[in-house]
């Protein structure tokens, strides 16, 4: 009860810090007839057959809002940002539980150097004031002895065996570059600091415009607390027909891999269309940025309920 | 044949690895956001005892192995293998010396042992946590000599020496916690 307590001061100062700071606050639906084709992520869905049910009879429960805010913005919302509860398949352990809450704000006009600062102020707001660092994908994986832009799997697997790591079988070069950086990197993150990562690799691009450079790399940064990834941003991809190419990419990879193939959001695609403002957004899990706060080792420490007594 | 999805792992669930069954010892769920995610698990070796990490894509699945914790009855040992018997069954399995391992100082005929059985045959023998033993040996304690600590050793039936209070003489029964080989009480004999 204690920690509730504790939880809800903590929800009232990220509130301030977007009140103080003029975003509008805004609702959009937990359910859509469209569910997210990233390959990585598994939309829950469930069924509706009232009026103004989809033919399909399936709605999909969001994994983060950032579709319709995207349409929100592209309507010409300005700044916006949202509370609200998320909801991601197969994922439960120490720092995942499959409902949990997401922090997500979007700024027109702005890059997404500019949103890690805003980041940075705000984590400092909530867990006390830490010094912020930057580095790019590359630069992390320097003391590895490789550059990630250029390995192949091979040499991936190499790198995990002179670290006394087994990569499991069957993984491409974007499943073995994460393995390499969850299990050798990502537990140094953010020690008593805040790390942003940045320029990830075009493959890894997810919402993120590409960048021109020697490789082409992805407006996409992390943000880590404590070994924990705590947020995602994009300096977003504005590009319709971009984003129908990657979107049918996705669906093609999940229907090779025998995974669900939701349909792709056309009311977004038809918002890009008709025009994103160039804007930066992030995604932020607020039960994390919480255990930090409150020193809590497992994420059930901070939720009311946990999915096995939910 | 049977086999577990990463999604059912927990700790102790007996899975094979590498033609060695092995039991979880801990399980932690590994993912980027954007990126594939991972179950990073310690096991441990059920034959050799060591401990080891491995990763496994999540949504894997992985053999199971057919190990399953029994208790039977100690009958007797024939030098090369010691033998027990299921009380329900009367089935009898024979372990080896290797299975049995530092255990073997502590059985005595009749107690009942937490006997872990790979595919029928003996893996690992776990004496009673607790087990009453006789005095075969121990020196006559002179009281009020307090320079060995208080305390001396002595020889049980079994062959194992444990260290006990000086008042202790030839003969009477001993409880031993057998985790920790120590001496825990004398036992009145009814």
């Amino acid at each position: 009860m204690d920690m509730l307590r504790r939880r809800s001061t903590l929800l009232r100062q990220v509130r301030d810090f977007f009140e103080r700071r003029g975003l509008l606050e805004v609702e959009t639906p937990v359910l859509s007839a469209a569910g997210v084709t990233d390959p990585n992520l598994e939309s829950l869905a469930t069924r509706y057959t009232g009026p103004g049910a989809p033919a399909s009879g399936t709605l999909y429960l969001h994994t983060s809002p950032e579709f319709p805010m995207k349409r929100l913005l592209a309507a010409g919302s300005g700044p916006i940002w949202q509370i609200c509860r998320v909801f991601r398949g197969g994922e439960r352990g120490r720092r995942h539980n499959p409902e949990f809450t997401m922090l997500e704000w979007y700024r027109p006009g702005w890059d997404h150097h500019r949103l890690m600062n805003e980041v940075a102020e705000l984590i400092s707001a909530v867990v006390g004031a830490r010094p912020s660092r930057t580095r790019t994908y590359r630069e992390l994986f320097i003391p590895l002895g490789m550059d990630p832009h250029t390995v192949d799997v091979q040499q991936c697997r190499a790198v995990a065996d002179t670290h006394g790591l087994a990569a499991p079988e069957d993984l491409g070069r974007d499943g073995l570059l994460d393995f390499l950086f969850s299990h050798l990197l990502s537990p140094e993150l953010g020690r008593g600091c805040i790390d942003f990562v940045h320029a990830f690799p075009a493959s890894q691009a997810a919402l993120a415009r590409l960048e021109q450079g020697q490789p082409p790399t992805a407006a996409r940064f992390e943000c880590f607390l404590d070994g924990m990834e705590i947020a995602n941003g994009f300096h977003e991809l504005c590009d319709a027909e971009e984003q129908r190419t990657r979107f049918e990419a996705d669906l093609a990879f999940r229907g090779q891999q025998g995974l669900t193939t939701p349909p792709m959001d056309e009311r977004l695609l038809h918002a890009l269309a008709a025009g994103l403002p160039d804007c930066a957004g992030v995604a932020l899990g607020l039960d994390r940025l919480f255990m930090v706060a409150l020193g809590a080792g497992h994420i059930d420490e901070v939720l009311a309920f946990p999915l096995e007594r939910a | 044949m049977a086999s577990y999805s990463t999604n059912e792992f927990k700790s102790g669930l007996k899975i094979m690895l590498d033609g060695d069954p092995y039991s979880i010892v801990e399980n932690e769920f590994v993912k980027p956001g954007k990126g594939q995610a991972f179950n990073r698990v310690r096991v441990r070796n059920l034959k050799t005892g060591k401990v080891i990490d491995r990763t496994f894509k999540s949504g894997d699945s992985v053999e199971a192995a057919d190990v399953m914790d029994t208790d039977l009855q100690y009958l007797y040992s024939d030098g090369e293998f010691f033998h027990f018997m299921d009380p329900q069954s009367f089935e009898q399995v024979a372990a080896s010396q290797a299975a049995v391992g530092d255990g073997a100082k502590w059985l005595k005929e009749q107690d009942v042992c937490t006997v872990t059985l790979w595919n029928g045959a003996p893996l690992s023998v776990a004496p009673p946590n607790f087990v009453e033993l006789k005095v075969a040996e121990t020196d006559p304690g002179l009281r009020g000599d307090t320079s060995s600590g208080g305390n001396k050793p002595a020889t049980l039936e079994t062959g194992a020496v444990v260290r006990v209070p000086l008042f202790i003489e030839t003969g009477e029964v001993l409880r031993i916690d057998t985790r920790t080989g120590e001496y825990v009480s004398r036992v009145k004999e009814s």
